[in-house]
């Protein structure tokens, strides 16, 4: 059993990597709900050059690869930007890079996610919210993104285990979580590499696994009336 | 007696399609008016531009006295004393019955929780639903859910009640319980404008009936007059086709 032996031999820097990985993706996702929330509501709304903005970066961030914005981010903002004293350094290097993209990146779909949420609310029920008197921002809020969120649950949850998923390609700039751990473990132990990255492998399937049953416990919880 | 509600020259069109062509309405303090006539003749949509849930394209519309198509009207505060009641009942589905009610006077800190249930429950004896507090939507009739929808809005205590076709969406069965809440609120003296093709109740409850068509008023009087001795030949045609 060579995979006992890898995480035998190995498991202080594959914890050391998970915690990496779940770090970043954690930040991200927090990160990536609020944008996500902020660009999907200004997407519905009825200001035309928002509408435009939100538009366009949706479009953006979805008509190019993740790999190619980790580059933009790291490498491109880094030397357009140096001339004014930016630097990646200070602020963090490489690993808040890596969640500055993918928090663009999980942002833009998260919005379509709130977007598509919303949209498949009832108008009937932003009318009676309205004609309460309740302001927009409080129909919003009280009525119809509860309401939202028990639809929207199962993409959110789906976006989280891409998200996570994802994190793998930061290795591409150097962080050292599970992906960028088993390049290196492999390089120096040739006769283990199909067991080192199954390991890999199995140390993202076991936190994708929980996310995903959880959010069917989660599902009948807020499952109302029903 | 003093106009709850006047409307001037109000018209409305949606793109190419003018659905109000100019409505001048009085409606006095303690009125119950219904509109009646042939679907897309327009009655919900002037119904709807009475609290702004449509934007008129022109004339005026006064509520209380204030002009609400004035863009520095508070809307909120104006929409707090009309009461609106919906064809589909939209109560919130993800809510009780009781937290349905108490949602926008908590939320508008018109009373506190304490005082919003207890308003809440007696609002609930009234339309005779005070077992269903704990229930939600789903769970009732949809004459059950059209008398929570009217508990619902009397719960801010508005002085102006908006009825869209409140009991078409029912069964027939149903249509009975509703339209008995409806007369008791304006056996109350209650303030009714009400979208209907119930013209028992209109005939009944009625102190002037209205007949829309094409977005204009054609004819209008006393229910005994529109629904015995109409004038007009679009009303009679109508009223032909209906009883």
């Amino acid at each position: 059993m060579s995979i006992i032996n890898v995480i035998s031999q190995s498991y202080p820097s594959f914890l050391a990597a998970l915690l990496e990985t779940v770090k970043m993706t954690i930040l991200t996702l927090v990160f990536a709900t609020l944008l996500g929330t902020i660009i999907g509501l200004l997407s519905i709304s009825k200001i035309k050059p928002l509408k435009f903005i939100t538009t366009l970066y949706i479009d953006i961030i979805r008509g190019t690869p993740l790999l190619v914005q980790v580059f933009v981010v790291y490498y491109g903002i880094a030397q357009a930007f140096k001339p004014m004293g930016f630097s990646w350094n200070p602020i963090g290097g490489a690993f808040t890079a890596g969640v500055v993209t993918l928090t663009l990146n999980a942002g833009a779909y998260m919005a379509e996610i709130v977007r598509g949420g919303i949209e498949s609310v009832d108008k009937g029920q932003m009318e009676a919210a309205r004609s309460l008197g309740l302001p927009y921002g409080r129909s919003m809020l009280k009525i119809i993104l509860p309401q939202a969120f028990r639809t929207m649950l199962p993409s959110i949850i789906n976006q989280f285990i891409i998200t996570l998923k994802d994190t793998s390609l930061i290795s591409v700039i150097g962080i050292r979580e599970l992906t960028y751990n088993g390049k290196i473990l492999a390089a120096n132990g040739v006769t283990m590499v199909m067991a080192i990255w199954l390991t890999v492998a199995l140390f993202y399937l076991i936190p994708c696994t929980i996310l995903s049953k959880s959010a069917k416990v989660i599902e009948k919880k807020v499952a109302y009336g029903k | 007696m003093e106009n709850k509600i006047v409307t001037k020259g109000l018209k409305k069109s949606f793109g190419q399609l003018d659905v109000l062509r100019g409505i001048d309405l009085k409606i006095a303090e303690r009125e119950v008016l219904c509109l009646i006539g042939p679907s897309g003749s327009g009655k919900s949509t002037f119904l709807r531009c009475l609290n702004r849930l449509e934007t008129i394209t022109d004339g005026e519309v006064f509520v209380h006295g204030e002009n609400i198509t004035d863009k520095k009207v508070d809307i909120n505060k104006m929409r707090e004393k009309i009461g609106m009641v919906f064809q589909h009942f939209n109560l919130f589905p993800h809510l009780t019955v009781i937290k349905n009610i108490t949602l926008a006077p908590t939320e508008l800190q018109i009373m506190d929780k304490e005082a919003a249930k207890a308003n809440g429950l007696k609002l609930l004896k009234r339309v005779g639903l005070e077992d269903k507090a704990d229930a939600y939507p789903s769970q009732l009739s949809g004459g059950q859910k059209q008398r929570v929808a009217i508990a619902r809005s009397l719960a801010m205590n508005p002085d102006i009640m908006l009825f869209d076709e409140p009991t078409s969406a029912l069964d027939p069965e149903m249509v009975g319980e509703v339209l008995d809440v409806m007369k008791k609120l304006a056996a109350e003296g209650m303030t009714m404008v009400v979208v209907t093709h119930e013209m028992g109740f209109a005939r009944e409850v009625a102190d002037r009936v209205i007949f829309m068509d094409d977005g204009l008023i054609v004819e209008e009087g006393d229910p005994e007059e529109i629904f015995s001795h109409p004038k007009e030949p679009r009303t009679i045609d109508f009223l032909n086709k209906v009883l």
